[in-house]
């Protein structure tokens, strides 16, 4: 039987708010267990929440770049369970009105189509803190530090069909809101994490099989595999004459394998109902159309223009928009370099990508600026160098040695321009291959190359390769 | 001194005819005397008022008191006072102190107000005759064989002894305004979102809403100017200019449309209590007031639906004391599952139990829209019958209780006799309306209360209408005889 795989997301992103959600404390990652953790946050009698508008802003800012409907009024409701890192018994989250309603958001995999993928809904919520297992001999300890750190948990249709496809909507989705602004995106440090929803069904059947929740995967490699390996559990499961039970499993990286966390039946009844502690939330027409206005421009809106006004092909355009940080080093290099921006794309899609893939660093912390790259292009396009020098210039820049113009002062790496002093260097050239000049003229054009070698290896590949071939076609003649 | 009203402590304090010294000192010696027999105080903070005179004196002499300065005072031990135990009356809570102040508490620590010690109360504000309390039933100064009613009965009890000239308190079905009335004092449950929250250990969010308990409506005045106002720590008060409530009190009530719904005369009513609440409706048509007859047509179903809104909000309000933080924690937890269940069963006492049971059912997957749903929107139609009362006149009136202080231990294992003590109050509190209960008479020696309900920050209002009847009156001069 061939398989369908239907794949639906909940991706919890930590906005970047500088206090909680409810309460004044610092969400700064990192500091001593509660010390960042107020009354509020450890769920003392007696205390009140309050909401923090500049969560609000960010989630609505999500909303208008999904293309949603930011709701003119949404309620914040209790989910109440007990846990110890759950100070109040229940979590302040959205339910029934949830502050984001509807969306989309395309999606590419290499190779294939690009697909919509339908956004349900996102809401506001507080995270809850750390249960810390180990180091308490046998006891748990509890960091309430991340207790009211503001999520937005946003929740995808099960549109997605393979784990490339949940890899791809998840990357998309961690593109926006760095572009946004309004998460950090940090995968480690857990501001950026999801919940997968997978289930099969046969190929062509439309009712949803049933489905089974692998919790908190916090990479993407994390996400493919997880993925991969309940799908070729539930059809083991399925073809071996059984039942795929709804339940929520854990993804265990070590093995590679989910485990059964609990059923259905052992599932939370969360009592939901709206938390009286707190008014709705009420944006009115005017507000939402002034969080629209100060939308920066959106990934694909970005790809259309590198498209259009910088010739750039669409596989190009996909990678360089894919983060905001290096789209907006390209711009700024390609800006400095010059009319020709698709040398920079080139460049900045080979030899830099390719540099901080070896060196595992970030965009961010490239050793090479876009000021660095963009100094160097100009230098190829004003012909003081060739691109082949110029990947000695980049080498050197990686390493520290200055920016291109002092490190071609330094290594000498100026082209070779004058034609005189080229065509001394042929005629030399020349005068020592007159066997090979003999040759070539009786008809194998192949030892023109060995000409241009010739000439480079003399002038250690300073001369201009275009000049190079024009007067070797006259001297050769 | 100690029969006095707060405004003429105040006006003794300003003359220097007597210092806040002298009178914290004076109240502390009745609380010492008379408290082992009533029981309406668990905590007396006897160093702090003293400390608070001194320096109120000092403030007094400076000539920079406000008008509650050197006053002593008792709040409800509901309200988290930093660095004095907050019990809310529960075992839950026997050993916490909280490390900030309430709002409200706080307002009358900068007014220089002297906060005498923390009055008992029915466990997390849950009950209707202080008997729920872990440290004991509080005793009717009026009949010590009686309930003084609750929640607020500490703080009632504790006034109208004569132990504080007056108290904070807090009201989610009736808790201010029960008591006051079985006890012959001025209760005042303000408009929900007038008085902030933060602080005050939550029973029902949606429902609570701290108010003064004094002798009469001039001194519920002098509270409230302290109490109320908006407070960007609680986003449910609200954000509207305050009046000086003292300013209106001497205003005619000639005109005045009063209403008295019919549902609030029938079955139920104690005769006496009616013949009472007449009298009073009476007095008031004497000094000239208009009468009519209204309908709150849902009236009858306030009681049932508070005993799903209340629970249910406080099933989970209470989830937070689960022996993890603060609060009681049982010895030798063996697992997590043991640590919470032993400690709840163990910190929490029966009424508190019964509620969060109520409240989880009624929370239910399968049982929310047949409970907490259809609820919310009955609620919302008693708010209605008051919108349109509200349209015909000015306030209403009634009876604040059906009967007088019943007999300690009397319903305590009815809960739902219990429960309907407070069908005249309940509804006020599901609207979000201000009312006020005050002395309008006795039956078989012990107080009656008449209720005076307004419409949403009518406030000023309401303590006018009280305080006229209080100037033709003397039930509230009236005190226990022990007490005198």
């Amino acid at each position: 039987m061939e398989w369908e795989v239907v794949i639906g997301l909940e991706i919890h992103a930590q906005l970047a708010t500088k206090s909680k959600i409810f309460s004044g404390a610092s969400t700064a990652y990192g500091a001593e267990p509660n010390t960042q953790a107020c009354a509020i946050d450890l769920g003392m009698p007696g205390v009140l929440p309050v909401l923090n508008e500049e969560a609000v802003r960010m989630a609505a800012k999500f909303g208008l770049a999904v293309g949603s409907r930011v709701s003119n009024r949404s309620v914040f409701a209790r989910k109440n369970y007990f846990y110890p890192d759950l100070p109040k018994g229940y979590q302040i989250s959205q339910f029934e009105l949830p502050i984001v309603a509807g969306g989309r958001l395309e999606i590419q995999v290499e190779g294939e189509d690009a697909r919509m993928i339908a956004i349900t809904r996102a809401h506001l919520e507080e995270d809850a803190g750390k249960s810390l297992h180990e180091g308490f001999q046998g006891l748990t300890g509890v960091d309430l530090n991340r207790a009211g750190t503001p999520l937005l948990e946003i929740v995808s249709e099960p549109d997605m069909r393979s784990a490339k496809e949940a890899v791809a909507y998840m990357k998309k989705i961690h593109s926006l809101v760095q572009y946004l602004e309004i998460c950090d995106g940090n995968m480690q440090e857990g501001s950026f994490r999801c919940d997968a929803n997978v289930s099969i069904r046969p190929k062509g059947q439309e009712k949803l099989g049933t489905r089974s929740e692998i919790k908190n995967l916090n990479s993407f490699r994390f996400v493919e595999r997880a993925i991969n390996f309940e799908v070729e559990r539930q059809i083991d499961v399925i073809e071996g004459g059984g039942e795929v039970v709804q339940e929520t499993r854990l993804y265990d990286s070590d093995k590679d394998e989910t485990r059964s966390m609990r059923s259905k039946e052992e599932a939370f009844d969360y009592r939901y109902f709206p938390d009286p502690d707190l008014l709705p939330i009420e944006l009115d027409e005017a507000y939402i159309e002034a969080v629209r206005s100060m939308l920066p421009e959106l990934p694909d809106e970005k790809k259309a223009r590198f498209m259009a006004e910088l010739g750039l092909a669409e596989y190009e355009a996909s990678v360089l928009t894919a983060s905001r940080e290096l789209a907006d080093y390209f711009e700024e290099a390609a800006r400095i370099a010059g009319d020709d921006a698709k040398r920079t794309a080139n460049w900045v899609m080979g030899d830099l990508l390719g540099a901080l893939n070896k060196a595992g660093k970030e965009i961010a912390d490239s050793p090479v600026s876009a000021a660095l790259l963009g100094g160097m292009l100009q230098r190829i396009n004003d012909h003081t160098i060739s691109g082949k020098i110029a990947k000695q210039v980049f080498e050197c820049m990686w390493n520290g040695e200055g920016n291109a113009d002092s490190v071609i002062e330094a290594k000498g790496l100026k082209q070779m321009t004058d034609s005189g002093e080229i065509e001394i260097i042929i005629d030399e050239i020349i005068a020592n291959n007159l066997g090979q000049l003999e040759q070539y003229r009786a008809g194998k054009d192949k030892l023109f190359g060995f000409f241009v070698g010739q000439v480079m290896k003399m002038t250690q590949g300073k001369a201009n390769p275009a000049q190079v071939n024009e007067l070797l076609k006259q001297k050769l003649a | 001194m100690h029969t006095k009203t707060i405004a003429q402590l105040s006006a003794a304090l300003r003359s220097g005819e007597v210092s806040s010294v002298e009178l914290t000192t004076l109240f502390l010696e009745r609380i010492k005397q008379h408290n082992p027999a009533l029981n309406c105080f668990i905590s007396i903070t006897e160093t702090q008022a003293l400390e608070a005179a001194v320096a109120a004196d000092q403030r007094l002499k400076a000539g920079n008191g406000a008008p509650l300065t050197g006053v002593p005072i008792a709040h409800k031990d509901i309200f988290c006072t930093q660095d004095v135990k907050t019990t809310c009356g529960s075992r839950m809570l026997d050993n916490f102190i909280a490390p900030y102040e309430s709002t409200c508490t706080a307002s009358f620590r900068d007014a220089g107000a002297v906060m005498l010690g923390k009055t008992n109360m029915d466990e997390f504000a849950m009950g209707s005759s202080n008997e729920t309390s872990y440290y004991g039933a509080v005793k009717n100064p009026w009949d010590q064989g009686r309930v003084p009613g609750g929640s607020s009965g500490g703080s009632v009890a504790a006034v109208a002894a004569r132990l504080a000239p007056a108290a904070t308190g807090t009201d989610t079905g009736g808790s201010i305004r029960q008591p006051a009335a079985l006890c012959g004092l001025t209760g005042l449950k303000p408009t929900y979102g007038r008085v902030s929250r933060f602080g005050m250990i939550a029973f029902a969010s949606s429902l609570d809403q701290a108010g003064p308990v004094t002798y009469n409506a001039e001194d519920a005045a002098l509270m409230m100017n302290v109490m109320a106002g908006f407070d960007e720590r609680d986003s449910t008060s609200v954000e509207r200019e305050v009046p000086d409530y003292s300013a209106n009190l001497d205003n005619g009530i000639k005109g005045l449309k009063i209403g008295l719904p019919k549902e609030y005369f029938g079955e139920g009513l104690d005769d006496n209590i009616a013949r009472v609440i007449d009298a009073a409706v009476k007095e008031y048509e004497a000094l000239g007031a208009v009468v009519t007859e209204i309908s709150l047509p849902n009236t009858g179903l306030a009681v049932p639906i508070y005993y799903v809104v209340a629970p249910a909000e406080c099933s989970t309000n209470l989830s937070r004391f689960d022996g993890v933080r603060f609060g009681h924690r049982c010895d030798d937890p063996q697992d997590l599952f043991d640590l919470y269940t032993r400690s709840r069963g163990e910190g929490f006492g029966a009424e508190v139990k019964r509620r969060i049971m109520i409240g989880t059912y009624v929370l239910s997957a399968g049982y929310y829209d047949a409970y907490y749903l259809k609820a919310q929107k009955i609620r919302r139609l008693i708010s209605e019958d008051f919108h349109a009362a509200f349209e015909k006149v000015d306030v209403i009136m009634g009876p604040t209780a059906p009967g007088t202080a019943f007999k300690l231990g009397e319903k305590a294992d009815d809960p739902v006799t219990m429960y309907l003590s407070d069908i005249y109050t309940i509804a006020v509190n599901m609207a979000g309306l201000p009312a006020v209960s005050i002395p309008a008479g006795f039956v078989d020696g012990l107080p009656v209360g008449l209720q005076v309900i307004g419409n949403y920050f009518d406030e000023s209002r309401l303590l006018n209408v009280a305080h006229k009847y209080q100037q033709a009156t003397d039930w509230h001069l009236q005190l226990p005889k022990e007490f005198q």
